[in-house]
């Protein structure tokens, strides 16, 4: 019962809220673009030659055209379908592997949670820029390698909450009732103690998903990013050449694209972490 | 005498991160990258050339062995020739880190210094206009991609006004400062928003403890208050949160010396990149690792001295 109401709770202040509402309303519209996208329902044709080279924002071209003349509007939108899946793919890899790591060692605690703190010591040792260029250097250049290369550099600093809120718990009073009534370790680890930490996972992806997206655009200036597809790191990274001849267009809507859902993601992050989490507002990032 | 022993405590406990970090590194470049041998010498090559340049490169010998190499490097500072240079790479290292400290270092002052204060400034206005005002402002400016402010920056600036130079460098004081200025401006502007967030956090945790009440309650002026008793108590995190940062500063700033033609650490790993050059890389990981490892262990130690509570064991 706890559960519900701290989330419809939850859900409630931030409803109330109206900047907060705000980004809610801008991560769904981003995340239901992103699915139509990957639908292949919208901007499928991002690629066609649809006007001149570098035509301004006009009524024709809302963003203007690119320097094949293709439509600036089109490569954000798809933009936003490439940042979402960032976003999202690398939380899908790191959300299992930090809420398992972490969960197990803070439970077990003894040998097993010193292995898993040097395992995590050792990856959070590694600085993420170098970490993230090592893997996506390493692995072949593509989305893949974003993926992947984001995922594993993230789940540290997820590992180590849950670990720390486990350790909290697993003393608690309902879990020494599951004890009671003969619970074993995995119904108490899964069924009870995980459901009642997992506010930390929610608050965590919110903001690994913007840091997600802004290294998207930084491994995309490095070469190491998105290779066949437009994405906004490419389009800000081609506004290089183009600035000095004053075609601003691709560079200020990639951006503006951007700035929107990592602001939102940002904002939303820490309505979540006040409203699922009093006591650690403002400890964390 | 117990800070010299709980110094040497952490010390030994830092050699399983330090083999940990090594073997990360050994299986990434060792065994997922394998063989690099067709990159080198292209398709054309000779067994007996392949043969020949495995031996050289020590990819002939057992894991083991390799795995030792890497460790080995992580304490010696020996980690071989970059391949497309042929230059030994720790001199490379050495050579390129000064432009690169002439950017960050200053820069790294002034934006914490300059946090610092306004994170002072907005805590004694806590709750007020002005406090929100610099709130959003700060989210709002880390929601901006660094690459932005870079392309902005550096078209306005330095193209546009014409007030600094677009790309360059010349090493030896005040020579530099044409060229590191803009840059350095563009890194305090990256870094203030973090940074104001951070440290204003922090002083609001301190600024509701009841030692800060008992303060208040003797009559002592807020301004006293703030610069006495608050900003001393919330110098650990600050601390932490500093020192941490020091190892990318020898890093040098990437896409800020890339950008501006700074001959420094940022560009030797962009090179590397474009040229495929593994050692270079893998040289920095471990570099780069150790260097933070070393700083945790410098704020853990300060942690200590600064503060009498924190436990020596």
């Amino acid at each position: 019962m706890k559960k519900e109401s701290l989330w419809g709770e939850a859900l409630k202040k931030i409803v109330k809220d109206k900047i907060s509402l705000f980004s809610l309303i801008v991560v769904l519209v981003y995340t239901i673009i992103a699915i139509l996208v990957s639908l292949g329902v919208i901007v499928g044709d991002w690629h066609q030659t649809v006007g001149p080279n570098y035509a301004p924002p006009s009524s024709d071209f809302i963003f203007g055209t690119d320097f094949l003349g293709r439509d600036v509007f089109k490569k954000v939108i798809y933009g936003v379908q490439v940042a979402m899946s960032v976003g999202f793919i690398s939380s899908m890899i790191s959300i299992p592997i930090g809420v398992v790591l972490g969960a197990t060692a803070g439970y077990f605690g003894g040998v097993v949670d010193e292995i898993i703190v040097w395992f995590y010591t050792t990856f959070s040792s590694i600085p993420t820029i170098m970490l993230l260029i090592s893997i996506s250097f390493i692995l072949e250049k593509g989305i893949t390698s974003v993926y992947i290369a984001l995922g594993l550099t993230t789940w540290v600093h997820l590992c180590r909450l849950v670990r720390g809120e486990v350790i909290k718990h697993k003393n608690r009073d309902y879990v020494q009732a599951v004890t009671a009534i003969g619970g074993g370790h995995a119904r108490k680890l899964f069924r009870h103690i995980i459901p009642n930490v997992f506010h930390v996972v929610i608050i965590n992806a919110s903001l690994q998903f913007q840091v997600a997206i802004k290294s998207e655009v930084i491994l995309s200036y490095l070469g190491l990013g998105v290779q066949e597809q437009p994405s906004w790191g490419k389009m800000i990274n081609d506004a290089k050449q183009e600035l000095t001849s004053g075609y601003w267009w691709q560079l200020a809507f990639a951006t503006l694209a951007m700035f929107l859902i990592v602001l939102a993601f940002n904002i939303l992050g820490d309505a979540l972490r006040d409203a699922l989490d009093p006591k650690l507002k403002g400890k964390e990032s | 005498m117990q800070i010299l022993q709980y110094t040497l405590r952490r010390l030994l406990y830092l050699l399983p991160v330090i083999f940990g970090v090594s073997f990360v590194i050994f299986i990434l470049f060792n065994v997922v990258l394998g063989d690099p041998t067709p990159i080198l010498l292209g398709k054309n090559a000779t067994l007996k050339q392949i043969e020949e340049l495995r031996h050289q490169l020590g990819l002939d010998r057992s894991w083991l062995m390799q795995y030792l190499d890497v460790v080995k490097s992580a304490f010696t500072f020996d980690f071989g020739i970059s391949w497309s240079t042929k230059q030994k790479i720790s001199d490379i290292i050495i050579s390129r880190a000064y432009p690169s400290l002439t950017l960050t270092l200053p820069a790294f002052v002034i934006s914490t210094t300059f946090s610092i204060l306004i994170s002072l400034f907005v805590a004694y206005y806590r709750g007020r206009g002005i406090d929100t005002f610099v709130r959003v402002l700060c989210i709002a400016l880390m929601s901006i991609s660094s690459l932005v402010y870079i392309l902005f920056f550096q078209w306005f600036f330095a193209f546009h006004l014409e007030w600094f130079e677009i790309s360059g460098y010349e090493p030896g004081f005040p020579d530099f400062l044409a060229y590191t200025t803009l840059p350095g401006i563009i890194w305090i502007v990256l870094s203030i928003g973090p940074d104001v967030r951070f440290f204003r956090t922090v002083m609001l945790d301190e600024i509701y403890q009841d030692y800060v009440r008992t303060a208040r309650a003797k009559g002592l002026r807020e301004v006293t208050i703030l610069l006495k008793h608050v900003l001393r108590n919330a110098l650990v995190p600050i601390i932490t949160y500093v020192v941490i940062q020091i190892p990318f500063l020898i890093l040098g700033a990437l896409l800020l010396e890339s950008f501006f033609g700074i001959p420094g650490l940022g560009g030797v790993i962009l090179e590397a990149i474009n040229s495929s050059d593994f050692p270079v890389i893998k040289a920095f990981a471990i570099l780069t690792s150790i260097v933070y490892i070393v700083f945790n262990l410098i704020t853990d130690v300060l942690y200590a001295v600064v503060d009498p509570r924190i436990k020596l064991h």
